[in-house]
C-alpha cells in the first residue's frame, strides 16, 4: 500500500464507525420507542422512570444484560452456540453500508479529489452496483444465526423454534424478492443509490407506481425479519422464546440488538425503495430520510400492538400460495406495462 | 434497445410442442379425477404426433438458430424421429402398466414428454452448454421416473443410484467443458472445431476431452461406466427401463456423435484409441454378464450394455459409413428393445413379480403370439437375419473392416455369437419348457397390441428393406462431414 | 492489495474446503461448506464478477446450504461413523484412481497457459447489465430450457413425496 491510500483508507474507517454508531443509537432507541408505543397502544405507561420521559432506558438495559449471569448451556454445542448471535447482528448491520441515507456531505472543499475517489462525500458507505442483490445475499446468510442457535442451544424449544425461522425465512425471501423486482424494473438499477435518484420527485415514488409491490414488500418484509404477526420463531406460548430460550446476558442482548437493527433496516429499506430514500424538499435529506424510516419502525410497531399472531401453517401457506403468485402477478404486469410504454410513449 | 437475435421457433418446435404438451397434461391432471392416466396418455401421444409432422420441416433446413447455438439439420431430424418413436412406443406401453399398478399419475407423462424434449434439445445442440441443459432435463425427468413406482422399494433404490452416479458424471462432463472453455474460449462446437483445426492442442483441452467421453459414457452405459446399469434398469418401472435403455441411449450418442465429430474430429486419433478399447470391453463384459443372469431385466440390460458397445465400434469406425450404420443401429435397437421391454411390462403382472426368465416358461402355449412377437425381438438383439438387428450389426460391422480395426470386428463377432445363447434361451423357455404351476392368462389393453404390434412390424420391415433407411441414415449424417 | 486479498481467500477457502471433508460432525461440514462457498464469493468479486458473487451467496450459500442445515437438523445426525473398513483391494484401487485423477488434474493446471483474457469490465457497463444482456440475447434459448428442467425437478419432488401419503 502506498502511502497516499492511508488517510483516506482512515476516513474511510472513521465513516464506517460513525454510521455503526448512529444505527447503533438508533436500535438502542427503537427498543424504547416499542415499549413506549405498546404502552401507549395498550394503554399504559411504559418505561418512564430512567432519565425524563425514560430516555435513558436503553442504557439501562445495556448495562443490565452486560451485568447479568453469562450461562453456557453444558449440552450446547459450544462454538456453534457462541457464533450464532455474532451472526445475527453481523448480517442485520452489514446491509446499512448500501443504504444511502443523505445525497451528499458536503466535504468536498475539506477532502479535495480524494473524496470522489473513495466515495467519501457521498451519503452512503459503499454505492455498490448490485445493491440490493448484497442486501439479499447477507439477510439470506442471517438465517443461519438464527438456525444455529436453536439447533446448538440442544433445547427442543430452541430447535423448532430455529426451524420454524429459518423455513419461514427462505419462504418469504422469494415474496421478498419479487415485491421487489417491479421496482428494479422501473429503475433500472440494483444500486440502491441509483433506486433513489429516480424518485426525484414526489409522484415518482415507487409508492405509486409500485402499490402493490409495496403491500408485498411489507408483508413479506414483516415476516422476514420476524415481526407480529409472523413472529412464530419465538411465540412464548408454543415455544417459550424460540431459538433465544437457552441464551442470556450479553448473548441474548446481541440477538436482541439484531432483531431491532432488522427492524430498522426493514424500515430503512422500504424508504429508500417505495419512498424516495432522502428525498424531500426543505429540510436536509438525512431529516428526510430518519423521518421515512422511522415512520415505518412505529408502522411495525403499530402493527405488533393491533394484531394477533398468525397460526404457524397459515403463515407457510400465505407465504407460498398467496404472496409468491400475487409476486409474479405484479412481476408481469409491470414488465408487459414497462414494455409497452417503452415502446409507444418513451 | 439491446438488439435480440433472431428467433427461429422452428427449428425447435418438435421440442416445443412436446413441452406444451406435457404442461396440458399438467393443466388437465388438475381436473380430471378418474382416468387421468388414459387422458394423460392420449394427450401425449397427440403431443408427440404434432411433433412428428412439425419435425419434417427440420430435414432441409440444415441451418443454424439462436445465435448459432442450435442446428437444425437432417442428423436432428433423424434423431428426432427417433426419439419421437421411443416416446410414443413408452406412452403406450406404459397406459397398461400404469393402470394395473394402480399408479394414477399423470405426472408420469409430463416427465415423460419433457425428458423426451431435453432429448431433442441434446440432439440438436449446437454448443456445449445446450447439450448440458439438455442432458440434466432428460436426466432429471429420468431420475424420477425411475422411482416413480410407489410399492416397491427398489424401483427408489434405483432414482437414488441413478441420481448418484448420475450427478457425479454430470460433474464431470462440466469439468470437462471448463477445460475446453479454458483452452479453446468458448463452448460453441464450430469455434472449437476451428481451434482443434487451428493444431493448437494443450493437454487441458485432451484433458477436457477425456472428461467428457467419461460423461457420454456413463449416460450410453459404456464400461466401465456401466455400473449403474444393471440396477437401475432392474429397479426402474418397466416401460421407463425401456425408455432409458432406447432414448437416453440414443439421445446420449447422437450428443457423443455431435460433438465428437463436428468439433474434435482434430482430435480423432486420440479419442478413437480410447473408444476402441471402451468399445472392446464393453462388448465382452456386457455379454459375459448377461449369460449369468436370471432376472430378464437384468439380462437386457447387460444386453443393452453389450450393444452400447456394438454402436461404439460404430463411432471408432468413423467417417459417414461408420456414422451412418450407427444411427441406423439406433433405429433398430429402438424398435427391437422397445417391443422386448414392452413384453417383460406385460409379462411381468402387477408389482413386477414375473421377471424372472423362469416366468417365460410355457408363454407360447398361453399367448402364442405374443410368444412369437418376443420371439422376433430376441432375434433382432441377436443379430439373426432377416431382422433389422442382423442388419445394424452388418452395417456396423462392415464398416469397421473397411477402416481396418478387424480385431474389433472379430470380438464383435464372436460376442454376438455368445450373446445368441442367452437370447434363445429364452425362445427356449417359451417354446420348449412347461411352466411350473398353470399360470393365468395375461390381459392386453389395446395400447399395449398397438404398440407392440409397430415395434415388431418395425423390426421386420426395416430388417428386410433396409436400403431406404440405410440411405436416410447415411443422408443425415451429411451435416457433421 | 489483490494478491493479499487473493492469498487470503485462498487460505480460507481451501481450509474450509478441507474441514468439509477431515471433519465427522455434519453441522461442522455445512458451516466450513458455507464459508467455502463465501470464500468463492470473495473471489468472483476480485474478478470483477460481483453479479456473479452475489448470486453465488444467496443461491448457494444461502438457499442450498440451508436446505442441508435442515434436512441434518431435522434428521439429527450428529455424528458419522464410517462403516469399519478393511483396506481391501477396492480400498487401495479408490485411492489409486483418486491420485491418478488428483495428479493428472495437477498436471493439466501446471500446464495452463490462459489465453489473453478480455478484462471483464466494459466503460460504462456494469457486469450485471453484461451478463444480462448475454443471457437474454445469446443464451436465451439455454436459459428457457433451465426452465423445463426446473419445471421437471419441482414436478419431479412433488411426485415422489406426495405418493408416499
Amino acid at each position: 500500500m502506498d502511502q497516499g491510500l492511508v488517510i483516506p483508507a482512515l476516513l474511510v474507517v472513521v465513516k464506517v464507525l460513525l454510521l455503526l454508531g448512529a444505527v447503533l443509537t438508533f436500535v438502542a432507541y427503537a427498543t424504547l420507542l416499542e415499549r413506549r408505543v405498546l404502552g401507549f397502544i395498550q394503554v399504559r405507561l411504559g418505561p418512564n422512570r430512567v432519565g425524563p420521559w425514560g430516555l435513558l432506558q436503553p442504557l439501562a438495559d445495556g448495562a443490565k444484560l452486560l451485568l447479568k449471569e453469562e450461562v453456557t448451556v453444558s449440552q450446547a454445542t459450544k462454538p456453534v452456540y457462541l457464533v450464532a448471535p455474532l451472526i445475527v447482528v453481523v448480517c442485520a448491520l452489514v446491509p446499512f453500508g448500501v443504504i444511502p441515507f443523505a445525497k451528499g456531505l458536503g466535504l468536498e472543499s475539506i477532502l479535495g479529489p480524494m473524496a470522489d475517489r473513495f466515495s467519501l462525500n457521498t451519503g452512503v458507505i459503499s454505492d455498490v452496483n448490485v445493491g440490493i442483490l448484497l442486501i439479499f445475499a447477507i439477510s439470506s446468510l442471517g438465517a443461519y444465526g438464527v438456525l444455529l442457535g436453536g439447533w446448538s442451544s440442544n433445547n427442543k424449544y430452541s430447535l423448532l423454534g430455529g426451524v420454524r425461522a429459518g423455513a419461514q425465512m427462505i419462504s418469504y425471501e422469494l415474496a421478498l424478492s419479487l415485491s421487489v423486482l417491479g421496482v428494479l424494473l422501473l429503475a433500472g438499477s440494483l444500486s440502491l443509490v441509483d433506486i433513489v435518484e429516480a424518485q426525484d420527485k414526489v409522484w415518482k415514488w415507487y409508492i405509486f407506481r409500485q402499490p402493490l409491490g409495496f403491500l408485498l414488500f411489507l408483508i413479506a418484509g414483516a415476516a422476514e425479519i420476524g415481526r407480529t404477526p409472523f413472529d412464530l420463531l419465538e411465540c412464548e406460548n408454543e415455544l417459550v422464546a424460540g431459538y433465544q430460550t437457552e441464551y442470556s446476558s450479553m448473548k441474548f442482548g446481541l440477538f436482541y440488538l439484531g432483531e431491532y437493527a432488522h427492524l430498522l433496516f426493514l424500515s430503512a429499506l422500504v424508504t429508500t425503495l417505495f419512498l424516495g430514500g432522502w428525498q424531500g424538499p426543505i429540510l436536509p435529506p438525512a431529516v428526510w430520510f430518519l423521518g421515512k424510516m422511522f415512520l415505518f419502525a412505529f408502522f411495525f410497531i403499530w402493527v405488533r400492538g393491533t394484531y394477533p399472531r398468525l397460526r404457524y401453517d397459515r403463515v407457510m401457506k400465505f407465504g407460498w400460495k398467496v404472496l409468491l403468485p400475487v409476486g409474479l402477478f405484479n412481476v408481469m404486469v409491470t414488465a408487459l406495462v414497462y414494455t409497452i410504454y417503452l415502446q409507444h410513449g418513451g | 434497445m439491446i438488439p435480440i437475435p433472431a428467433i427461429n421457433l422452428g427449428s425447435i418446435l418438435p421440442a416445443l410442442i412436446l413441452c406444451a404438451a406435457g404442461l396440458v397434461v399438467l393443466a388437465v391432471g388438475l381436473f380430471v379425477r378418474r382416468g387421468a392416466v388414459t387422458v394423460a396418455a392420449l394427450i401425449s401421444l397427440v403431443g408427440i404426433v404434432l411433433a412428428f409432422m412439425t419435425n419434417s420441416p427440420l430435414r432441409a433446413l440444415n441451418a443454424e438458430a439462436f445465435s448459432g447455438l442450435v442446428a437444425a439439420d437432417s442428423f436432428c431430424w433423424f434423431l428426432n424421429i427417433l426419439i419421437l418413436i421411443a416416446v410414443g412406443l413408452t406412452v403406450l406401453i406404459s397406459a397398461k402398466y400404469l393402470a394395473d399398478e394402480g399408479m394414477a399419475l399423470p405426472e408420469y407423462f409430463v416427465l415423460l414428454l419433457f425428458c423426451a424434449a431435453g432429448m431433442m434439445f441434446m440432439v440438436s445442440g449446437n454448443h456445449i452448454l445446450v447439450i448440458f441443459i439438455g442432458l440434466e432435463t432428460l436426466s432429471i425427468s429420468v431420475y424420477v421416473l425411475a422411482g416413480i413406482h410407489p410399492a416397491i422399494p427398489r424401483s427408489q433404490e434405483s432414482a437414488l443410484k441413478y441420481l448418484l452416479l448420475g450427478a457425479f458424471s454430470s460433474g464431470l462432463f462440466l469439468y470437462g467443458a471448463a477445460l475446453l472453455y479454458g483452452s479453446a474460449g468458448s463452448l460453441a462446437l464450430p469455434a472449437l472445431a476451428k481451434y482443434f483445426q487451428a493444431g493448437s492442442t494443450s493437454l487441458m483441452a485432451k484433458a477436457g476431452m477425456g472428461l467428457l467421453l467419461i460423461g457420454f459414457g456413463f449416460k450410453v452405459a459404456a464400461v466401465p461406466f456401466h455400473m449403474w446399469t444393471p440396477d437401475v434398469y432392474e429397479g426402474a418401472p418397466t416401460p421407463i427401463t425401456a425408455f432409458m435403455s432406447v432414448g437416453v441411449k440414443a439421445a446420449a450418442f447422437a450428443a457423443f456423435v455431435r460433438v465428437f465429430f463436428d468439433s474434435l474430429a482434430a482430435l480423432q486419433v486420440n479419442w478413437s484409441q480410447i473408444l476402441w478399447v471402451l468399445a472392446l470391453v464393453t462388448m465382452i463384459l456386457g455379454n459375459l454378464a448377461a449369460l449369468v443372469q436370471d432376472n430378464i431385466k437384468r439380462m437386457l440390460a447387460y444386453s443393452s450394455i453389450a450393444h452400447a458397445g456394438y454402436i461404439l465400434v460404430g463411432m471408432v469406425a468413423g467417417h459417414t459409413e461408420g456414422t451412418s450404420a450407427l444411427l441406423y443401429y439406433l433405429l433398430a435397437y429402438t424398435f427391437t428393445n422397445m417391443g422386448a421391454f414392452g413384453v417383460v411390462a406385460l409379462v411381468g403382472r402387477k408389482g413386477e413379480a414375473n421377471n424372472m426368465i423362469d416366468d417365460y416358461r410355457g408363454l407360447a402355449k398361453l399367448h402364442p403370439l405374443l410368444a412369437v412377437t418376443m420371439a422376433i425381438f430376441l432375434f433382432s438383439l441377436a443379430g439373426v437375419p432377416p431382422t433389422a438387428g442382423f442388419v445394424g450389426k452388418f452395417t456396423i460391422f462392415s464398416a469397421a473392416v473397411k477402416e481396418g480395426y478387424v480385431g474389433l470386428v472379430i470380438v464383435g463377432v464372436l460376442t454376438s455369437a455368445i450373446s445368441v445363447y442367452y437370447y434363445f434361451r429364452v425362445v427356449m423357455k417359451m417354446y420348449m419348457e412347461a411352466p411350473a404351476t398353470e399360470p393365468q392368462a395375461l390381459h392386453f389393453g389395446p395400447a399395449v397390441v398397438v404398440g407392440l404390434l409397430i415395434a415388431a412390424v418395425g423390426v421386420l420391415y426395416i430388417g428386410i428393406f433396409p436400403i431406404t433407411y440405410l440411405d436416410l441414415a447415411a443422408k443425415s449424417v451429411m451435416p457433421l462431414f | 492489495m489483490e494478491t493479499l486479498m487473493f492469498y487470503i481467500l485462498s487460505v480460507v477457502t481451501v481450509g474450509s474446503a478441507v474441514f468439509v471433508v477431515l471433519l465427522r460432525r455434519p453441522v461442522y461440514n455445512v458451516l466450513f461448506m458455507i464459508l467455502t462457498m463465501i470464500g468463492l464469493a470473495g473471489f468472483f468479486i476480485l474478478l470483477r464478477a460481483e453479479f456473479v458473487a452475489m448470486v453465488q451467496l444467496i443461491v448457494y450459500a444461502g438457499a442450498i446450504m440451508v436446505l442441508f442445515l435442515f434436512v441434518i437438523m431435522l434428521l439429527n445426525i450428529d455424528q458419522i461413523r464410517p462403516p469399519v473398513q478393511a483396506r481391501d483391494i477396492r480400498w487401495w484401487a479408490g485411492a489409486l484412481i483418486a491420485f491418478a485423477l488428483f495428479g493428472l488434474i495437477l498436471v493439466v493446471i501446471k500446464g495452463i497457459v490462459l489465453p489473453a483474457m478480455e478484462t471483464a469490465v466494459v466503460a460504462g457497463q456494469s457486469n450485471t447489465e453484461l451478463v444480462a444482456k448475454e443471457l437474454f440475447t445469446t443464451y436465451l434459448l439455454p436459459f428457457e430450457i433451465a426452465s423445463v428442467l426446473l419445471l421437471a425437478a419441482i414436478i419431479g419432488t412433488v411426485v415422489l413425496i406426495r405418493k408416499q401419503s
